[in-house]
C-alpha cells in the first residue's frame, strides 16, 4: 500500500532553513540532519579502520615481516583501535541512529538542546581530524595501543599528545550527546508517552546517556594527566618520582569498562525494536529489558578491575571484581532470554534486519560466554593478553554492536532515506559477513587458547595454518561488507520509494512519512498504547501508516 | 533553545535547561573526582611527606582566596536575585563584582605559584629534585589540582563576561534570565571545588 501522505509533505531534505547547500547540513540544528552527518562521517572512519585491520591480517599471512615491520604494526593496531573505538563504536548507534530517531520515537520535534547537538558533531569531527593529522606530525603515528598505558605512553617518541587531545575532545562530544539525550527523554515526551511506554531503544539510549555522563569525565582527566606528564614530567604516574602506573590503569578502566556498555547497550535497544516488529508480537518482559539496561549501566561501573587481574592487585580485589563481573553478565542474559522468548509463537517475517539480529544473538552469546572465561581469575591468567581476548572483544563489539549497527542501518534505511534496498542482496551480504566473521575471529579463540600473544607482528611456525585461515576469513568478511555497502548505495540512487511504514511497526517513527518532515510530524502525536502492543495494531496505527 | 522561527509552538523550558546544566556540573564533579581519588591514594601512601610538604604552602594567601571565592558566590547570587526583581543596573554591578573577585583570585594564585617557582619548586625544579618522592607527588597534585581549578576559574570568567554582554543587550532580562542562572550554577561549582581543595592542601598538616 503506497502512502499518499508522503508525497504531499515536504521531507526534511527539502526543507529550506537559514543556510543552503552544504552549509544547510553542517550548520543545521535539525536532529535528523545531524544524525545523518554522524552516519556518513562514521561510515568513513569505519572504512579506514577496516582497511587498517585488513593490513594487519595481511601482515600475519606469513611469518616474519610480510608487508610491514614491527613499528608499523604497532602503529596499525593502535590506530585501528583508536578509530574503531573512539570514532565508530562509542559514538556509533547513539550519535547516528539515536540522534535521528530518539526525538521521533518519543514524539518530539527535536532534542532539548539542538545547538549543543550540532556542537557535539563539530567536536566529533575536530577530534577525528586531530587523530588523523597526528599521523603526519613529528614522531610519527602513535604506537601505544588504544589503551595509552603509562609509563610507555609517557616515554615513547611517537606523537602521543595530539591523539590524546583528540580522544579528550571526542569524550567531550560524547558527554554533550549524553546530557542532551537524558534531558530530552525527561522533558520532551509527547502526550501520553510515559516512561513505560517508551520504545526500548529509547530506554537503552537513556541508560547509555547515564554511563556517558558517569564514565567519560574519568577518561577525560586521565588523558589530561598523561598530557601533563609528557609536557611537564610532574611524576604522578612515574615510579621514579613516586608515582604509580597502576593508578593510571585503574582510572583508565573506570571509564573504559563502562565504555563497552556505552557501545553495546544501544545495540541491545535496537535488537529490542527489531525482534517485536518482525515477530509481530509484544516484547517478552518489557520492564525486565528496560531495567536490565539500567542495571548494566550501574553495575558496569564497578567491574573495571577485571582488566587488571595480572597487573598486580590483592587477591581480595581480584575475587571481588571477578564476582561483580559475573553479576553484570546477568542483565545481559536476561535480555537474550527475553528476545528469544519474544520470538516464541510469533509470526516471524524473515528479512535483512532480522537476519542481522539472528547472527547477533549467536555471535554476542559466544562473545558473552567467553567473557565469563576471561572474568574468572584462574582462566584469565592463562589467556590474558592473547588472541583469546582479541576474539572475545571482536565477538561482542563487532559481532554485537557492529552487526546491530548494520541491522539498524537496514531497519531504518527506508525511514532515513525514503528508499528500499534489494532484500536478496542484503540477505546474501548477511550470510557472507557471518561466515567471514566466524572464520576470522573464531580462529582467534583457538590461537589465543594455544598461546598466541596479541599485538605481535610475528608468530611461531605452529600458528601458521590458523593465521592463514583467519586472514582468508578477513577477505570474506570484507567482501561481505563491500557487497552490503554497495547494495545500500545503489538503493540510495536507484531504490524504489519506501512506504511510511514498510515493516508494519508500531513505534512512532513509522507514524510519519519516509523520510520524515522537518520537525517530524504533521500532527501532534498522542500515545495510547505501548510500543509493541500488536493486539491493538488496527486501533493504534492510522490508516495512512498501515 | 530552538532558534527556528517557523513554529511558534516552541516553548521555553527553563527546567529542562537547568537540568542539562546540572548534568554537566555532575560530569565536572567526576572529572575532579578522578583527581580526588588520586589524592586519596597518594595521601595514604605518603601521609608523612604530605604533612611535611603542606607546611610549605602559604596559609594566609589560601585563606584570603577562600574568602574571595565565597564572596564571589554571594555577589553571583545577588546578581541573579537583582535581575529577577527587575533591577538591571544592580544585577550588572554585582556581576562585575563577581568577575573582579574571580580575577583577584587568579592574581593571588599567580603570586602563590610564582613564589613556589622562585624557590625552585616546580616540576623538574632544582629544589623539588632534592625532596622525597612523597613531597614531589604532593606538589605534583597541588599544581595539577589547583591548576585545573584555576583553568575553571578562567572559563568561569569568560562565561560570566558573556553573561555581562547579554545583560547589557537585554538578552538576559527580568522575564528570561535562565542563562544567568546557569552561569551562576557553574560559578558555584568552581567555588565548591575550591572549598574542598583548600582544606586538603592548606589545612591538613
Amino acid at each position: 500500500m503506497s502512502n499518499s501522505v508522503s508525497t504531499t509533505i515536504k521531507s526534511f531534505y527539502e526543507y529550506e532553513g537559514k543556510h543552503k547547500g552544504i552549509l544547510g547540513w553542517i550548520l543545521s540544528t535539525d536532529h535528523k540532519r545531524i544524525g545523518l552527518l554522524y552516519l556518513w562521517s562514521m561510515v568513513g572512519f569505519f572504512l579506514v579502520g577496516v582497511f587498517l585491520g585488513f593490513l594487519m591480517r595481511l601482515e600475519m599471512l606469513s611469518m616474519g615481516p610480510t608487508i610491514m615491520g614491527p613499528q608499523m604494526y604497532n602503529a596499525a593496531f593502535t590506530l585501528h583501535g583508536i578509530i574503531m573505538i573512539f570514532l565508530f563504536i562509542v559514538p556509533g548507534i547513539p550519535a547516528a541512529f539515536g540522534n535521528f530517531l530518539l526525538p521521533i520515537m518519543i514524539g518530539a520535534e527535536d532534542v532539548q538542546f539542538p545547538r549543543l547537538n550540532l556542537l557535539s558533531w563539530w567536536l566529533y569531527v575536530t577530534g577525528g581530524l586531530f587523530a588523523i593529522v597526528s599521523l603526519f606530525l613529528s614522531g610519527g603515528p602513535i604506537d601505544t595501543g588504544w589503551t595509552f598505558y603509562v609509563p610507555y605512553s609517557i616515554r615513547t617518541s611517537t606523537q602521543v599528545i595530539l591523539p590524546l587531545i583528540a580522544a579528550f575532545i571526542l569524550g567531550f562530544s560524547s558527554i554533550l550527546t549524553g546530557i542532551n539525550f537524558i534531558t530530552t527523554v525527561h522533558r520532551m515526551r509527547a502526550k501520553g508517552m510515559t516512561f513505560f511506554k517508551l520504545p526500548l531503544f529509547v530506554w537503552a539510549l537513556y541508560a547509555t546517556g547515564w554511563i556517558q555522563i558517569i564514565g567519560t569525565p574519568v577518561i577525560g582527566i586521565t588523558i589530561l594527566l598523561v598530557i601533563v606528564e609528557r609536557v611537564f614530567s610532574v611524576g604522578l604516574f612515574d615510579p621514579a618520582l613516586g608515582g604509580d602506573p597502576i593508578l593510571f590503569q585503574h582510572l583508565f578502566w573506570i571509564y573504559s569498562h563502562p565504555a563497552v556498555y556505552i557501545m553495546i547497550l544501544p545495540a541491545m535497544g535496537v535488537v529490542s525494536e527489531i525482534i517485536p516488529t518482525f515477530a509481530r508480537k509484544h516484547i517478552f518482559g518489557y520492564k525486565a529489558i528496560a531495567f536490565s539496561s539500567l542495571a548494566i549501566a550501574f553495575i558496569g561501573t564497578l567491574v573495571w578491575g577485571h582488566h587488571m587481574f595480572t597487573s598486580g592487585m590483592s587477591d581480595t580485589a581480584r575475587w571481588v571484581y571477578s564476582f561483580l563481573t559475573y553479576i553484570v553478565a546477568l542483565p545481559s542474559a536476561i535480555k537474550v532470554f527475553n528476545w528469544v522468548a519474544t520470538m516464541y509463537k510469533g509470526s516471524i517475517r524473515m528479512s535483512a534486519p532480522f537476519a542481522f539480529v539472528m547472527a547477533f544473538i549467536v555471535l554476542f552469546s559466544i562473545g558473552g560466554l567467553t567473557g565469563l572465561i576471561l572474568g574468572s581469575v584462574a582462566t584469565n591468567v592463562h589467556v590474558h593478553d592473547t588472541y583469546f581476548v582479541v576474539a572475545h572483544f571482536h565477538f561482542v563489539m563487532f559481532g554485537g554492536t557492529g552487526f546491530i549497527f548494520f541491522a539498524a542501518l537496514h531497519y531504518w534505511f527506508p525511514k532515513m532515506f525514503g528508499k528500499m534496498y534489494n532484500e536478496k542482496i542484503a540477505m546474501t551480504a548477511v550470510g557472507i559477513l557471518t561466515v567471514g566473521f566466524l572464520m576470522l575471529y573464531f580462529t582467534m579463540f583457538i590461537l589465543g587458547y594455544e598461546g598466541m600473544p596479541r599485538r605481535y607482528y610475528d608468530y611461531l611456525p605452529q600458528f601458521q595454518f590458523l593465521h592463514i585461515f583467519a586472514t582468508v576469513g578477513s577477505w570474506v568478511l570484507i567482501s561481505g561488507l563491500l557487497l552490503m555497502f554497495w547494495n545500500l548505495l545503489y538503493a540510495l540512487k536507484k531504490g524504489s520509494p519506501a512506504k511510511a511504514n514498510p515493516w508494519n511497526g508500531m513505534t512512532l517513527e513509522w507514524m510519519t512519512s519516509s523520510p520524515p518532515p522537518f520537525e517530524n510530524f504533521n500532527y501532534h502525536p498522542e500515545i495510547k498504547f505501548g510500543p509493541y502492543e500488536y493486539e491493538h495494531y488496527d486501533e493504534a496505527v492510522k490508516d495512512e501508516y498501515k | 533553545m530552538n532558534t527556528n522561527s517557523h513554529n511558534i509552538a516552541h516553548h521555553r523550558d527553563d527546567f529542562g535547561s537547568k537540568m542539562g546544566m546540572w548534568l554537566f556540573l555532575f560530569t565536572e564533579l567526576i572529572l575532579f573526582g578522578g583527581l580526588f581519588i588520586m589524592y586519596m591514594v597518594y595521601r595514604v601512601e605518603y601521609s608523612e611527606q604530605f604533612h611535611l610538604a603542606a607546611k610549605e604552602l602559604n596559609l594566609a594567601l589560601g585563606t584570603i582566596n577562600t574568602l574571595i571565592l565565597l564572596t564571589s558566590s554571594l555577589t553571583m547570587v545577588l546578581s541573579i536575585v537583582a535581575i529577577g526583581r527587575g533591577s538591571k543596573k544592580i544585577s550588572i554591578l554585582y556581576l562585575i563584582a563577581t568577575i573582579l573577585l574571580a580575577l583577584g583570585f587568579m592574581v593571588i594564585k599567580g603570586f602563590e605559584w610564582g613564589a613556589k617557582f622562585s624557590h625552585g619548586i616546580y616540576p623538574g625544579g632544582a629544589e623539588l629534585a632534592n625532596l622525597s618522592n612523597g613531597e614531589v607527588i604532593f606538589f605534583g597534585m597541588y599544581f595539577v589540582m589547583t591548576g585545573l581549578h584555576a583553568l575553571h576559574v578562567l572559563i568561569g570568567v569568560v562565561i560570566l563576561s558573556f553573561m555581562l554582554v547579554f545583560l547589557l543587550r537585554d538578552k538576559i532580562n527580568k522575564d528570561n534570565y535562565i542563562k544567568l542562572e546557569a552561569g551562576g550554577l557553574y560559578w558555584h561549582l568552581v567555588d565548591l571545588i575550591w572549598i574542598y581543595l583548600f582544606p586538603l592542601f592548606y589545612l591538613l598538616h
